[in-house]
């Protein structure tokens, strides 16, 4: 029978129309305005899930967010593991099953949009129920800038759950949707309280069409907070307690109220205050039996629960002392209301145990700009929500300097009531079958043992038994816990107090936080000039930072060694091109700007004629590399320095850094200028010639252009600056134009470098010159624990100037031990290629590592593999066997130099 | 998410911004002065206080100065 549980009338579900939806599959129909779980309630279905330790059948325990049982899976439209039914908005077509623990991530992308949003307003209030309509209400009425978020699918908070004035509710919100300074927002969860009231919220749009965002991620930041977050109520912890049928009795109240749906034909209610009786009448009202209203304030006790599957009976003793077994299927649970302290806990606010609400509650004192009004800050009365509410909302106007104006507040009066009880356990029964956290399984029992470990803070016990760490952090377990301890201990539950609040208040999907950020929008992606004539003609592509740099260029049937060796045999024997674009390139200009970099490098940059070179080095007042590069002398007050591709913004940062805050007096201003240089190097014994053809007026002669001196000259009818500088240690120039004539060049280029073969080649070809040329790659043969002298860089390093970033480092004792690890070249024996980072041993059977391996290629100048790496006291070990790691035992090597290819230097001049 | 006061640019998102750490600490005046012991102090040793502490900011992704400010470590507030 379809939805036999469904009243006949009332609640706030479009009873007109039928949403088709299946559940463990098997077929149901409920109503828009049905949470998953409500429309499974209205079918009868209580048992949705089972222990995640226990594997006991577990059911629909409360009606929002705080529930810890109800887990599912969506498997339609789009997979999405562990939500909680009460949660899940019913839609046609949903098909979802039931969890015990976690679940299943879609195995292809997601296609939903998700977007960010970003709002400023002079008041926010978190929750739109009577407290937070009141405080948005007159918020408005001043004119301020006011967003209200929340979770449900329409304003009202607990009101929805009661049925009590809901056309006072529905007037409010529609003068709040229709102001113009107002943004009400609905299905949108604060799952976040930061700094400075920066508050994130989850926003849910459900039944767009696919090219609209499913969900939103708001960041507000807020002149002022109104946290109107309301109560959770709690369970109490007896044995029996987590059977399906086992249910909140608030919750079971919105069930009634909210969705005209009946949780049980016959209930028995177990309350320690006076909501319950409440909770009881609508449900009477409703047509549920209720078979005994058992108040724990009168001496009624609970023995026993009976039924696995769903509760089939309640066995109580009376005040009397006389015990009854009682028929029902539900059994409502009411320990006591706890307001919803999470955001402000959050916001760095404490709670604090007040013995007269029997919870912990905001103790009013948070640095941040923000009040708690209503069942979140303790007041659990209709009449005193409102009036708090209006009252937070006219001082947050008056903070923005507005007046608010006056607002119409519904006319209730609240009773008289009884104070609640304090009760945390019930005697009698398991206790390993007495439950505190229901979605992690954790029993007094489990309680128990921590606090007879020796266990006597509430953060251990957590940490022990992981209670309150469930996707729903223990939001109806977490004042138990703390109480139960308590108990265990002989301790004040406030002198115990509860476990930290941390973000997000609700689960928050990986999706929605990346937003559009995905993809290609993940980071920006840098190419160069030449990139479109790079993929035309067939280059593999690197990351090197966010530039995608051409690897190598294969030739039809080439792997990547075959490509590699052909581009590095051109280089060294005919010539070769490659794109540089991408050396980060900065102007350092002024008066002061060669005493700058004195400072900054470890050589001598003063004593640089205008029209020379140097290559230089950059230390941490460590003593340690930070960066290398060559630095170009334009003039007396100028100079353009260049560094490696992937630290060009942070040399930057650093030269910004030291001329603030260290040498204000400095009369120097350093400029980015690497995407307007483009940067082409030419390389090889053939360069000098195919340069001359391109560069007619130019004097390319040894003499006429010595290595590191550049010029300025016309090359391919462009205007471009000529450096001649070896990064391969063979005849070479780095060619720059401005960006815009990048392919001309480059075309250019291969038309007078045809004769001669000329060859693109890539970053692999690249280092493996390098390599051979014993020259590191900061980053790569580094790791920020090297010298310059552990380099073998020694020479660039200063004796002449009185001071520079790194100077006094080099006498420290730790950087001036002969043992430390230095740059060797290894030729491994074998002839095998070296894996990158694999350990160097002083013997087939040691397991101590003297360093690794940092480097490793095929050399074509060589004829055979060859490798890099830092070794400890390695300059002393050359000519000696190490053995390096492999995935599968140890090879031998051979140390040598760091320099393997030409140490005499003499193909730099051609 | 800290509302940080750049002096230049006003109050601005933290994810604007780099951290500096301990601010005040000086590049000492004559490092050959200095024992490796009193070196070292400069090179790694900063304080770390629960409570106020001066430190430097870098407004990078905006005006790219540097500046100082006191920041209660215990509440992210800014004292001056
Ligand atoms: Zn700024």
């Amino acid at each position: 029978m379809s939805q036999a549980f469904r009243t006949e009338a009332g609640g706030l579900v479009d009873r007109g129309r039928a949403l088709a939806f299946l559940f463990d599959g098997r077929e149901y129909e409920g109503h828009p305005g049905d949470t998953l779980a409500s429309a499974l309630l209205a079918n009868g279905v209580h048992r949705v899930s089972s222990g995640i330790r226990t594997g006991r059948p577990r059911g629909i325990f409360a009606a929002g967010v705080e529930e810890p049982n109800a887990l599912v899976q969506i498997e339609e439209p789009f997979p999405e593991p562990m939500l909680t039914a009460t949660t899940v908005e019913l839609y046609d077509g949903l098909v979802a099953r039931g969890l015990r623990g976690r679940g299943r991530l879609a195995a292809d992308p997601d296609p939903g949009r998700y977007d960010g949003m970003y709002a400023h307003c002079d008041v926010l209030v978190i929750g739109a129920g009577p407290a937070g309509l009141a405080a948005a209400a007159v918020a408005a009425s001043s004119g301020a800038r006011v967003v209200v978020v929340d979770d449900q699918i329409r304003a009202g908070g607990s009101l929805l759950g009661t049925g009590e004035h809901l056309d006072w509710v529905d007037r409010v919100a529609a003068e709040l949707a229709a102001a113009p300074e107002v943004r009400l927002l609905t299905r949108t969860t604060a799952v976040g309280y930061y700094d400075d009231n920066y508050v994130v919220a989850v926003q849910r749009r459900p039944g767009l069409p696919e090219h609209r965002a499913r969900e939103r991620v708001w960041r507000i930041r807020a002149r002022r907070v109104v946290l109107a977050t309301g109560a959770h109520e709690r369970s109490v912890a007896f044995a029996g307690n987590d059977r399906p049928g086992v249910m909140l009795a608030g919750s079971a109240r919105t069930y009634v109220n909210r969705y005209g749906v009946l949780p049980g034909r016959r209930a028995v209610v177990l309350t320690g205050n006076d909501s319950a009786h409440d909770a009881a009448r609508d449900l009477a009202a409703a047509g549920v039996e209720i078979a005994a209203i058992a108040d724990l304030r009168d001496g009624w006790a609970i023995t026993g629960v009976a039924g696995t599957e769903r509760v089939e009976a309640v066995t109580l003793r009376t005040p009397d002392g006389i015990e009854r077994r009682l028929e029902a299927d539900l059994l409502l649970v009411s320990g006591g209301w706890n307001p919803v302290g999470a955001l402000y806990s959050q916001a760095g606010g404490r709670l604090v145990h007040d013995p007269g609400l029997a919870a912990f509650r905001p103790d009013g004192n948070c640095r941040q700009a923000l009040e708690v009004a209503g069942a979140a800050a303790g007041s659990y009365t209709l009449g005193v929500c409102l009036a708090e509410g209006a009252a937070a909302g006219r001082r947050a106007a008056e903070a923005a300097g507005l007046e608010a104006g006056a607002i119409v507040l519904p006319e209730v009066s609240d009773p008289e009531g009884r104070p609640p009880l304090a009760v945390w356990t019930l005697p009698g029964g398991d206790p390993a079958t007495a439950f505190v956290d229901l979605q992690r399984d954790v029993t007094v029992a489990d309680l128990t043992r921590a606090t007879g470990t020796g266990m006597r803070s509430a953060e251990h016990v957590k940490r022990y038994t992981t209670a309150g760490t469930a996707h729903d952090q223990g939001k109806t377990s977490g004042a138990l816990t703390s109480g139960v301890i308590a108990e265990l201990l002989g301790v004040e539950v406030g002198a115990l107090g509860v476990t930290t609040f941390r973000p997000p208040f609700t689960p928050v999907s990986f999706a929605a936080l990346a937003g559009r950020n995905r993809g290609m929008r993940f980071d920006p992606v840098r190419v160069t000039a030449l990139h479109a004539w790079h993929e035309a003609n067939g280059a593999r592509f690197e990351n090197v930072g966010q530039w995608k740099r051409p690897w190598y260029y294969p030739r039809e049937g080439e792997d990547m060694a075959a490509a590699v060796l052909r581009e590095c045999w051109a280089a060294r024997e005919g010539v070769a091109m490659m794109d540089a674009s991408t050396l980060g390139k900065i102007d350092v200009r002024g008066p002061d700007a060669a005493v700058f970099l004195d400072r900054l490098y470890t050589n001598m940059i003063s004593t640089l004629a205008p029209g020379a070179i140097r290559y230089g080095v950059m230390c941490r007042p460590d003593g340690m590399v930070f960066d290398d590069g060559t630095v170009i002398r334009l003039a007396e007050d100028r100079f353009l320095v260049t560094t490696t591709t992937g630290n060009a913004a942070a040399v930057l940062d650093w030269m910004e850094e030291w001329l603030q805050t260290e040498w204000p007096e400095l009369r120097v201003h350093c400029t980015s200028v690497t995407e307007q240089w483009a940067t082409v190097a030419l390389v090889g014994p053939d360069s000098r010639r195919v340069l001359a053809t391109l560069a007619p007026a130019l004097d390319v002669s040894r003499a006429g252009f010595p290595f590191m001196t550049w010029r300025d000259a016309e090359v391919a009818g462009r205007t471009a600056r000529v450096c001649r500088i070896s990064f391969s240690g063979e005849l070479a120039y780095e060619i720059n134009v401005s960006w815009w004539d990048a392919v001309a060049l480059w075309e250019a280029l291969l038309a007078a470098g045809a004769p001669f073969g000329i060859t693109p080649y890539g970053t692999e070809t690249m280092h493996v010159l390098r390599a051979e040329k014993g020259y590191p790659i900061i980053g790569q043969d580094t790791d920020g624990t090297v010298t310059p002298h552990d380099l073998g860089l020694g020479w660039a390093v200063s004796r002449k100037k009185a001071d520079f970033i790194g100077r006094r480092s080099f006498s420290r004792t730790d950087t001036a031990r002969p043992d430390r690890k230095q740059l060797v070249g290894l030729l491994p024996d074998a002839g095998s290629l070296l894996p990158e980072g694999s350990h160097l041993l002083t013997g087939p059977d040691e397991t101590a590592a003297l360093g690794h391996v940092t480097s490793s290629y095929h050399s074509a100048a060589l004829g055979r593999t060859f490798a890099l790496a830092l070794v400890r006291g390695g300059r002393d070990l050359i000519g000696q066997t190490l053995w390096a790691t492999l995935d599968d035992g140890v090879t031998p090597v051979t140390v040598t130099g760091s320099v393997l290819y030409d140490p005499e230097g003499t193909r730099r001049d051609g | 998410m800290m509302l940080i006061p750049c002096p230049w640019c006003g109050p601005r998102d933290e994810s604007e911004f780099h951290y500096g750490g301990q601010a005040g600490v000086a590049y000492p005046a004559d490092p050959d002065a200095l024992s490796d012991e009193e070196w070292a102090r400069y090179l790694f040793f900063r304080d770390n206080p629960k409570g106020p502490f001066r430190e430097r900011w870098s407004h990078s992704a905006g005006c790219r100065r540097w500046f100082s400010l006191v920041r209660d470590t215990v509440t992210n507030e800014v004292l001056r």
